[in-house]
C-alpha cells in the first residue's frame, strides 16, 4: 500500500536479495570482527586466567585417584580425565555465549531494541553474525597458547584420534556454537516477560555446569539411568559431547545418530527464540518501549 | 491521501503498576499490583505535507516521544490511524524502513570504538546501497556537517556534539524521506547547537526531507520550524506558526525605553508596572495599551532608545502548557462527573 513507488528504495527480491542479505550479515561479521580485535589484549590475558583453574583440577583428580585407589572410574582413567577437562575448555570455547542473555534482555528493557525495527536488520541474524566474529576473534587469538597447553599436556592424552573422529569433534564444535547461541538467545528473550533476569541466568549457568559435564564427565553420574537422561538433554552437547566423542567415549555407531540430537535440539531452540521474539515484540510493542 | 504523515484520531494508553512509597506498599505489591491506565496520547489529528519541517512541543510525558514511537512503528496504537508515506508503520514493512528515520539524541548507535566510518560502512550494508551512491551521500554529508576529518577517530573520543553529528549522518545516509528527530540537541553547547540547527536546515533545504523535531530547546524550534504542534497532556493544543502561537497566547508586549540623562520621568509608573534601571525602563503591557503608551513616552521627548517586543517564547509556551493543563484536567473531571 505504499504511496508513491518512487519514493523509497526496494531492495532487490528473490536471489538477488538473498545474496543481498548474506552479504549485509558478512558485513557485520567483519565489522564486528575489527571491533573485538581491539580487545586481543585481554583476550590473550583471559585464556591464560582461564586456565588457572585447570591446575588445581589436576592436583584434585590426583587426589582422588589416590585416594579411592583406582585405575578407572567408569572407565575413565587419571589421565583421560585431565585430557577430559582439557577438552571440555575447547567445548566451552565453541558453545559458551557471556553475556548474550543478558545482553538481549537489557536490550529489550532499555529500549535499544528498537534498532531492529526500525532499519531493516533481523535481530537473530545480526547477533549470529556478531557472536561469529567474537568466536573468530576469541579462537584465533587463543589458538597459540592453547597448542603450547596442549602439547605440555600431551602426555594425558592416551590415544590420537583418527583423522575421520578428529573431523566429527569438530562438527559436533560448531555445532556446539549454534546450540549454545540459540540457547542463550532463547533464554534472553524472556527478557520481554521478566524484568530482571540475571538471578534466573545464574540459576540455569549454575545447573548447566553440572549437567552439561563441565564439571566431570557424565558418565561418572550415578545412578547410570541418570547419566543416560543427561546424555539426552541439549546441555551435554555444549560441554561433554565434543569431548567424549574426541576420546573415543561414545561407540562409533552413536556419534552420528548424536549429532543428530544435537541438530534436533538446535532446531528446537532456534524456532523458540524465534517464537518468544515474536510474541515478545507484540508484548513490547502493545506496552510501551 | 496526499499527505506525507497522516495522523487521525490517534489514542494511546498505558497501563503503568501504581505503587505507593515505603516498604510495606513494596511488600504488598508483591502479589496484588494495582494498575492504572494513563492516556499518553488522545485523539490526535494532524497532516503533514512533504518538506515541511514540523516542531513538536510539550513539557515531559506530554506525548512527543509516544507519538514519534508511534509514527516510526516501535510502539502499537491504542486506537487511530496513522499513515507515513502511505505505509502504517507499526506493520513494519521492509521498504517503510528504508525510507525513514528516527534518531534519539540520548541514545546512540553508532559502535563506540570504533571510527565512525566503520558504522556508516555497516549502515551501508543493513541498507543495501549501492556502493558509489553511498560514498557520495557520505561525502555531501561529511561536507555539510564540517566533519570530514573526524570519521577516522575511533567515536568515544568525539565531543558530544560531533558524535551527534555522526549520528545523524548515520541516520541520513539512505537519505530517508522522513526524518523523526528527538532531542537531537540535548546536553549540547549553544555552539554545537546553532551548528546542528544549521545542518538539519541544509538538509531539509537540499533533499526536500520532511521533518518532525521535538525538542526543548525553544532556540531549535525557532531556529528551523515554520510549523509548530504543540501536544499538552496527550492533547494537541496548537497546529499552526510559531508567530500564530505568540499571537494567540501572548497577550503582553514588552516594552524598553531608555531616556537622556540618569533618571527616567517621574509619571512612568503610572503606565504599569516597570523596572527601572537608571535611565533603562522595562515594561510588560497588555497590547491594547502598548500604542498609546508609545505615544505618550514618544511626546515627552528626550528618548534615546525605545523597543517593543514580543515576550521571549520560553514564556509563551510556558504560559500554553500550563493552560493545557489546566483544560485538560477541566475535561477530565466533568468525564468523572455522574
Amino acid at each position: 500500500m505504499s504511496l508513491e513507488p518512487a519514493f523509497v528504495a526496494r531492495p532487490h527480491t528473490g536471489l538477488a536479495g538473498v545474496v543481498q542479505s548474506i552479504a549485509k550479515y558478512v558485513k557485520i561479521l567483519k565489522v564486528s570482527l575489527v571491533e573485538r580485535m581491539a580487545y586481543r589484549g585481554d583476550f590473550l590475558l583471559g585464556t591464560v586466567l582461564r586456565f588457572l583453574p585447570m591446575i588445581s583440577s589436576i592436583f584434585l583428580w590426583k587426589a582422588v585417584y589416590e585416594g579411592a585407589q583406582v585405575d578407572s572410574l567408569s572407565g575413565y582413567s587419571y589421565s583421560q580425565v585431565i585430557a577430559y577437562l582439557l577438552l571440555v575448555h575447547i567445548s566451552r570455547m565453541f558453545s559458551s555465549m557471556p553475556g548474550l542473555a543478558a545482553g538481549v534482555a537489557r536490550d529489550i528493557r532499555d529500549g535499544n531494541l528498537k534498532r531492529y525495527l526500525i532499519q531493516p536488520l533481523d535481530l537473530m541474524a545480526y547477533l549470529l553474525s556478531y557472536r561469529m566474529a567474537h568466536k573468530i576473534a576469541y579462537i584465533a587469538t587463543s589458538a597459540l597458547p592453547y597448542i603450547g597447553l596442549f602439547g605440555l599436556c600431551w602426555g594425558y592424552f592416551d590415544t590420537i584420534p583418527s583423522f575421520q573422529v578428529f573431523l566429527l569433534w569438530l562438527l559436533s564444535l560448531v555445532l556446539a556454537f549454534f546450540l549454545g547461541f540459540f540457547f542463550e538467545l532463547t533464554l534472553g528473550m524472556l527478557g520481554f516477560w521478566m524484568l530482571e533476569i540475571s538471578s534466573f541466568l545464574y540459576l540455569v549457568n549454575t545447573l548447566n555446569f553440572f549437567i552439561s559435564g563441565h564439571l566431570f564427565p557424565i558418565d561418572l553420574v550415578e545412578p547410570s539411568w541418570l547419566a543416560s537422561l543427561f546424555k539426552m538433554l541439549p546441555f551435554q552437547f555444549l560441554a561433554y559431547f565434543p569431548a567424549a566423542v574426541f576420546l573415543g567415549k561414545v561407540p562409533p555407531e552413536q556419534v552420528l545418530p548424536m549429532i543428530g540430537l544435537q541438530l534436533f535440539w538446535i532446531v528446537v531452540f532456534w524456532a523458540t527464540a524465534r517464537v518468544l521474539w515474536r510474541f515478545g515484540l507484540k508484548r513490547y510493542s502493545a506496552f510501551g518501549g | 491521501m496526499s499527505a506525507l504523515i497522516q495522523v487521525q484520531n490517534l489514542c494511546r494508553t498505558y497501563k503503568v503498576q501504581e505503587k505507593s512509597p515505603g516498604f510495606l506498599s513494596s511488600v504488598r505489591s508483591l502479589w496484588a499490583r494495582k494498575y492504572k491506565t494513563v492516556e499518553a496520547v488522545k485523539n490526535v489529528t494532524f497532516s503533514i505535507e512533504p518538506g515541511e519541517f514540523v516542531g513538536f512541543l510539550g513539557p515531559n510525558g506530554a506525548g512527543k516521544t509516544t507519538t514519534l514511537k508511534m509514527l516510526s512503528g516501535l510502539i502499537y496504537p491504542s486506537s487511530g490511524t496513522a499513515t507515513v508515506l502511505g505505509f502504517v508503520p507499526w506493520e513494519r514493512e521492509d521498504p517503510f524502513r528504508r525510507s525513514f528515520s528516527l534518531v534519539m539524541g540520548q541514545k546512540n548507535q553508532l559502535w563506540w570504538d570504533l571510527p565512525a566510518a566503520d558504522s556508516f560502512e555497516l549502515h551501508r550494508e543493513v541498507y543495501s546501497l549501492e556502493k558509489t551512491a553511498f560514498k557520495k551521500t557520505l561525502g555531501e554529508l561529511t561536507e555539510l556537517f564540517g566533519v570530514e576529518r573526524l570519521a577516522k577517530q575511533p567515536v568515544r573520543e568525539l565531543s558530544l556534539g560531533e558524535r551527534m553529528k555522526m549520528e545523524l549522518i548515520a541516520s541520513l545516509l539512505h537519505q530517508p524521506k522522513v526524518l523523526l528527530l528527538d532531542e537531537p540537541t540535548i546536553g549540547l553547547d549553544v555552539v554545537a547547537q546553532v551548528a546542528i540547527q544549521k545542518c538539519l536546515r541544509d538538509y531539509n533545504e537540499q533533499h526536500g526531507a520532511t521533518i518532525m523535531l521535538t525538542s526543548h530547546y525553544m532556540k531549535d524550534v525557532e531556529a528551523l520550524c515554520a510549523r509548530v504542534l504543540v501536544i499538552a497532556q496527550g492533547e494537541l493544543i496548537h497546529d499552526g506558526t510559531l508567530a500564530s502561537l505568540a499571537g494567540r497566547f501572548g497577550r503582553e508586549k514588552i516594552l524598553r525605553l531608555h531616556f537622556e540623562g540618569t533618571a527616567p520621568p517621574s509619571w512612568i509608573g503610572e503606565l504599569g508596572e516597570a523596572t527601572i534601571e537608571g535611565p533603562v525602563v522595562q515594561m510588560r503591557l497588555d497590547r491594547s495599551v502598548v500604542a498609546s503608551a508609545v505615544s505618550r513616552v514618544v511626546a515627552h521627548g528626550r528618548l534615546i532608545d525605545l523597543l517593543v517586543q514580543d515576550p521571549p517564547l520560553e514564556e509563551v509556551i510556558t504560559r500554553l502548557y500550563a493552560e493545557g493543563a489546566i483544560q485538560s484536567a477541566a475535561a477530565s473531571s466533568k468525564e468523572e462527573a455522574p
